[in-house]
């Protein structure tokens, strides 16, 4: 799902508290890696909208955040560049930081958010991602 | 070698020859996604209010360097080189020649690192003890080159929330050569720990692993009395009582021949416990009550969780541990490491 992720404006920077961001402008959703998993695996956002998604990663480890269709995850299972963060929808989150980026889906429909690093999505961590208009 | 005759060296000879790398219960993951270094046969000997743990690692070829992570139940008085045939020396005594393949692969929050504690070089190895917990010592593996896999942060919360100490053996495939290791060369190490019982963790064996991948290994243990141990034996644990007698005298003369194995006593109980389990069901470790009053605990089994958060680790337990975990990590030279990533991203 390509529709609207480039129109989304990217902006992955550290995050310095839960109270800062654009609050009130978007809509913002908090995601908790920990233990290798995504504490929230099913989300819904709105078609048209920025959303503000925040990935505070608790883990010792570096994880990822892709969200795509199934055609973006099979590109990342077999190997893109080695840390992300040109596109608002390919995200790094090194160990123990928590980043945002804001993206927008202009197309309803389901996408899957995915950790692409070696094992990690085999381990469990995945989730939904629904665009409802 | 002392009271080693030539006979016994034969024997050992012949097993190393024939041993191939069967036990991979602490399998690290090399660049080229190859197992290079295998966790052997253990022995956790306790006496006297001190563990000591035997273990050895088996070069298995490859380039750069690679690791293993280890926790321990509380910080060790001293780690040294392994005696030459502590290992060997207890495969004969509860293996018949003809099955030597049992000896196989012998041969939270925002943290800083972790405070170092102690440093040893033993051969290619480069051991540090930290303490930390796991998210510290997570983060000092990921700063010197340790590449974790996916389960370990949970495994690390699993036993840093327990005990804060873990030592981390990196191994130096390439001084490994220039000394001349071959391919099988194993590198035992041997840490000595003050510790009110016995513990050994297993979990951290499964490190790595997914679903009915098995995780086997053999632990001998010496007591002074017979231990019990938690949890129990038999297929629901994976978990099997090979052997339980009184250690006999020859077995005991030739470990106490053995370097820095003076401390073994005249009298003593042997026990060999086999692992094979698959590592989806491996989430707890072996607790040893020693005593004879047979109450091993279950929070050091990992069983419970501790009834107190924040207690020392080295009186929480009450247990103590010993050990020596062996976590399957990879240590991944620069030059590798990025090209890995570029290649699995």
């Amino acid at each position: 799902m390509r529709r609207g992720l480039l129109a989304g404006a990217l902006a992955v920077a550290m995050f310095a508290s839960p109270a800062a961001g654009c609050a009130g402008s978007t809509d913002r959703v908090e995601i908790v890696l920990r233990n290798s998993h995504f504490d929230r695996t099913a989300i819904a956002v709105a078609a048209g909208r920025p959303v503000t998604i925040v990935l505070r990663n608790e883990d010792p480890i570096d994880h990822e955040w892709i969200v795509g269709d199934e055609a973006v995850h099979e590109r990342h299972r077999t190997g893109t560049e080695p840390l992300h963060g040109e596109r608002p929808t390919e995200v790094s989150v090194p160990a123990l930081e928590t980043l945002m980026t804001i993206v927008t889906f202009d197309e309803t429909g389901t996408l899957r958010f995915v950790c692409h690093l070696p094992g990690h999505e085999a381990y469990g961590m995945t989730g939904v991602l629904t665009v409802v208009g | 070698m002392r009271r080693l005759g030539a006979a016994f060296l034969a024997a050992i000879s012949t097993l190393l020859i024939a041993a191939g790398p069967i036990l991979a219960c602490g399998g690290l993951i090399g660049p080229n996604g190859a197992v290079n270094l295998l966790r052997t046969t253990t022995f956790v000997g306790y006496h006297e209010g001190i563990e000591h743990y035997v273990t050895a690692f088996q070069f298995a070829g490859g380039e750069g360097a690679f690791g293993s992570l280890i926790p321990l139940p509380g910080v060790p008085t001293d780690v040294v080189k392994g005696g030459d045939w502590t290992l060997q020396r207890l495969v004969l005594e509860t293996e018949p020649l003809g099955r030597s393949a049992v000896f196989a692969a012998a041969a939270e929050d925002a943290a800083g690192e972790a405070q170092v504690l102690m440093k040893k070089r033993i051969d290619a190895l480069d051991i540090t003890v930290l303490r930390g917990g796991a998210a510290e010592v997570g983060l000092w593996a990921k700063n010197h080159g340790f590449r974790l896999p996916p389960d370990a942060p949970e495994v690390l919360r699993f036993y840093a929330e327990r005990s804060p100490i873990f030592l981390a053996a990196a191994f130096d495939a390439d001084a490994a050569l220039e000394r001349g290791q071959a391919i099988g060369d194993g590198t035992p190490i041997h840490i000595t720990i003050p510790t009110p019982s016995p513990w050994v963790p297993l979990r951290i064996l499964a490190l790595g692993r997914t679903g009915e991948e098995r995780v086997e290994a053999d632990v001998y243990m010496l007591t002074d009395r017979t231990p019990t141990v938690l949890p129990g034996y038999g297929e629901r644990t994976g978990l099997f009582l090979d052997h339980s007698a009184p250690a006999s005298d020859a077995l005991l003369a030739d470990l106490r021949s053995d370097r820095d194995m003076e401390w073994i006593p005249e009298v003593g109980w042997l026990t060999k416990v086999r692992i094979d389990a698959a590592a989806v069901d491996l989430r707890f470790d072996m607790a040893i009550d020693a005593s004879g009053q047979g109450a091993p605990s279950r929070v050091a089994a990992g069983l419970e969780p501790l009834p107190f958060m924040g207690i020392a680790s080295d009186t929480v337990l009450g247990l103590a541990l010993v050990g020596l975990i062996v976590a399957q990590l990879v240590w991944f030279a620069r030059l590798l490491t990025t090209r890995s990533r570029i290649a699995l991203a």
